[in-house]
């Protein structure tokens, strides 16, 4: 017994000596990290994806009499309940409920369940009676009620172009007279005899407004009173305006092509239309938008600003203490808490700058602020000095790579130092440049509390970018995909509901950074390729 | 010992006078004194860290780059003073071409890599530019090899070729002198062989300074050779007579493998 011991100890000594058990750390170490990683990613992904999938709709028959409709959204074995999603708030007031298998007598998953999503007050779940286009309900039933039901339903989405039209005329109006206004502001403070003229045209715009406004009104309580009769699981009668349907579906009838045709439907709403319902439903392309943005504008700033640095450090200066100082000073800068920035961006872009660009160029419109305000342009300076250490960094690391051999090369054929920088040195350091460029990329990306504090907003009225010149607004305050996860996941009135988004939306902020980070990725390892001195 | 191992009314395109260099504190040339004719090849020998390389790089004014070099004394590029501040260091790179030990072309197409001299100066006459790179290739006995491929990253050559790109990068500004150091140490057998052909070519238009430390290339390709010992110019002569019969004892020793 003795001796196996012993003869065990020390074959586990010569491996450890030998290397293999670190070899073996080592393996576990990434397995470690490729499952956390991979949980992570699946659980977004699939609780993403599953989102937009309609599930069949139950009918569940009570004991007592009574019925309900809803989806099964969780079941709890061992208290023997299921959970429900019911839509309905306005009737019901909640979207879940849970119920207890014991009172259940039979469950039934009826043909003509029909599901509609609302502009408002969410979805509804029960069964379509009728359809009233202004004189009366129509006299139909069946399949020939629910095809009636979808011509009237394409019917009415041509008929909307006419007020959508009137609302973007309006649109325009209004933002004249805010240009007027701000003119007519600066000559009455400069007492100027042009006074009267443009205050009747801001009163000819006026009259203009009114004129569209009625229209569009007129146009819109016409749409109105197109109506679909419907009945809810209970049989409470409800009517429901056609212009307020977003989508209207029988989920039991579908099969699975169309249910892929309706879900892809669903994911070109969320990626292209605007959000709804304080952001529960409805789309991110707002959110997508300012990301983006503010992401390009960021990368703008920072990346000159470090290369043009690096550069600096690593070529110009020479060695020395005051060299040594301005290096740990910039490494350091990326261990300062990101919030911190927020603040140094709040104090210094937003009030400082920001307030004496009012002060100095839009007075007459004080005290209501331009630029002393959080905007775009402020969040991405602020995110731009968050990531410039990063890309100081990498881009000194990618010129230290590049061989002493071509700079020499280069100088001995006559050419200045600045000439070999530019033509050799640089695009040889552009893998190190890239790196740099992805690393403040997902970092930007994904910060949200400075933004809070210098520009992001839960809702906007209008993107911060669009036709008008100068094309990019920089002064308008935009949304962002990481505030919004935040936003909807902690801030929104009905938790439940909302946590569909929260997936949906954390799921479209990975793709979109991975997505970024593989391009620049790409690009990095074309550039290897091609700047990479193959030795014989 | 003699700085100038011909007549005097040789043409001379280097001329050294009383060259000290140091590195720091340290000397690394000791009051060198020579000659280098024109139109012909020059080596210079000897062992390892006797500052033949810092002499030849003192000719391009590539010791610039190194920290705490300090440099005394005279040198001539056909009669204009190298160590002195008004001299324009780029225009005396471009009089003055150098081709390293390790081949070092640009990540570049091969065509851009060979007329990158006349890029930086300013040229851009797109006929003047193809019509040098087509001589410059030619000259390095490289065109047949390349030119269906003027394109082609210049990474992917062999190691011979990208050293004879490396000389027609050299010689497409038209230099008076080519400095070569070490050129052919990297090299094969067979690539060393054209690289040294190409010398003798070489040699009819430019000047060419070779540093080498295989005493059978410097028989092969030099006509005069110099003999560098711990940073002082010991023997310099016609290399038939160097190498055959010597003046100074330490040559001699060195020759014949008493010490390396």
């Amino acid at each position: 017994m003795q001796a196996s011991t012993g003869n065990r100890l020390e074959a586990v000594a010569s491996r450890l000596k030998k290397g293999d058990l670190w070899v073996w750390l080592g393996g576990a170490c990434v397995s470690l990290i490729v499952i956390l990683f991979l949980t992570l990613v699946g659980v977004v992904v699939y609780n993403g994806f599953r989102t937009f999938w309609a599930a069949d709709v139950a009918q569940l028959s009570f004991k007592d009499g009574t019925h309900l409709l809803g989806t099964i959204t969780r079941i709890d074995e061992e208290a023997g309940k299921h959970q429900l999603y019911i839509g309905n708030r306005d009737l019901y007031g909640l979207d879940f409920r849970w119920v207890e298998d014991g009172s259940l007598s039979e469950t039934r998953y009826p043909k003509d369940i029909v599901v509609l999503e609302r502009v408002e007050k969410g979805n509804f779940i029960g069964f379509l009676e009728g359809l009233d286009l202004g004189s009366g309900p129509l006299e139909l039933e069946g399949p020939q009620l629910w095809s009636r039901f979808k011509r009237e339903r394409d019917q009415m989405a041509q008929d909307l172009d006419e007020p959508e039209a009137l609302l973007d005329q309006i649109k325009v109006i209004n933002r004249r007279v805010e240009k007027l206004d701000l003119r007519i502001l600066r000559a009455r403070a400069a007492q100027s005899d042009r006074l009267p003229g443009l205050e009747a045209q801001k009163n000819a715009l006026r009259e203009s407004f009114q004129g569209y406004s009625n229209k569009l009104d007129k146009a819109r309580a016409k749409l109105r009173l197109r109506v679909a009769l419907l009945k809810d699981g209970g049989g409470k009668p409800m009517r429901v305006a056609l212009v307020d349907i977003v989508r209207a579906y029988r989920p039991n009838q579908m099969g699975a092509f169309a249910k892929t045709g309706l879900y892809l439907g669903k994911i070109r709403e969320l990626l292209l239309d605007a959000p709804r319902e304080s952001n529960t439903e409805g789309g991110l392309f707002p959110a997508i938008v300012g990301t983006v943005l503010m992401v390009f504008l960021m990368s703008l700033f920072c990346v000159p600003l470090g290369v043009v640095t690096a550069v600096y450090l690593r070529e110009y200066a020479g060695e020395g203490l005051l060299v040594n100082l301005v290096r740990i000073a910039v490494n350091n800068l990326a261990g300062v808490p990101s919030i911190v920035y927020g603040m140094f961006g709040l104090g210094f872009f937003v009030y400082g700058i920001g307030g004496s660009i009012d002060n100095l160029f839009f007075s007459e419109s004080l005290p209501q602020p331009t630029f002393g305000t959080g905007g775009m342009l402020w969040a991405s300076l602020t995110m731009a000095l968050l990531t410039v250490p990063v890309v100081i960094v990498s881009t000194e690391e990618g010129l230290n790579s590049v061989p002493q051999g071509v700079r020499h090369g280069s100088l001995a054929l006559g050419a200045t130092k600045f000439q070999t920088l530019c033509r050799v040195v640089l695009p040889m350091a552009s893998p190190g440049m890239l790196t740099g460029l992805i690393l403040a990329i997902a970092r930007a990306a994904g910060e949200v509390a400075p933004l809070m504090l210098v520009g992001v907003v839960k809702l906007v009225p209008s993107l911060p970018i669009d036709g008008q010149f100068p094309f990019i607004q920089l002064e308008r305050k935009f949304m962002h995909l990481g505030f919004h996860i935040y936003d909807v996941g902690f801030q929104s009135p009905n938790v439940e509901a909302a946590k569909p988004m929260v997936y949906v939306t954390t799921l479209l902020l990975l793709l979109i950074v991975l997505g970024m980070s593989f391009l620049a990725m790409y690009l990095r390892n074309r550039m290897k390729k091609r700047f990479t001195l193959g030795a014989f | 010992m003699t700085s100038q191992p011909f007549s005097p009314e040789t043409r001379t395109v280097l001329d050294v006078d009383n060259l000290d260099l140091y590195y720091s504190a340290n000397q690394a040339l000791k009051a060198i004194t020579l000659r280098v004719p024109k139109n012909k090849v020059t080596a210079f020998i000897g062992p390892s860290g006797c500052g033949k390389s810092t002499l030849l790089r003192c000719f391009n004014r590539m010791n610039d780059l190194v920290d705490g070099v300090t440099i005394k004394g005279s040198i001539r590029l056909d009669g204009d003073e190298i160590n002195t501040d008004t001299c324009d260091v780029i225009t005396l790179r471009r009089r003055v071409g150098m081709v390293f030990q390790k081949s070092n072309p640009f990540p570049m197409s091969i065509y851009e890599n060979t007329i990158y001299g006349l890029r930086i100066a300013g040229i851009k006459n797109k006929e003047v530019l193809d019509e040098t790179c087509e001589r410059s290739l030619r000259g390095a006995a490289l065109w047949d090899d390349v030119k269906d491929r003027l394109g082609e990253s210049a990474l992917g050559l062999s190691g011979g070729q990208m050293q004879r790109l490396c000389i027609a990068r050299a010689t497409a500004v038209n230099p008076e002198v080519i400095l070569m150091d070490e050129p052919c140490s990297a090299l094969d057998p067979i690539a060393t062989a054209k690289v040294e052909k190409l010398i003798h070519e070489l040699k009819e238009q430019y000047t060419v300074v070779i540093v080498t430390h295989n005493m059978q290339q410097a028989s092969r390709v030099a006509d005069y050779t110099a003999f560098l010992f711990m940073g002082e110019l010991v023997e310099y002569d016609e290399t038939k007579i160097l190498f055959t019969n010597p003046s100074v004892a330490k040559t001699e020793d060195y020759i014949t493998g008493r010490f390396g």
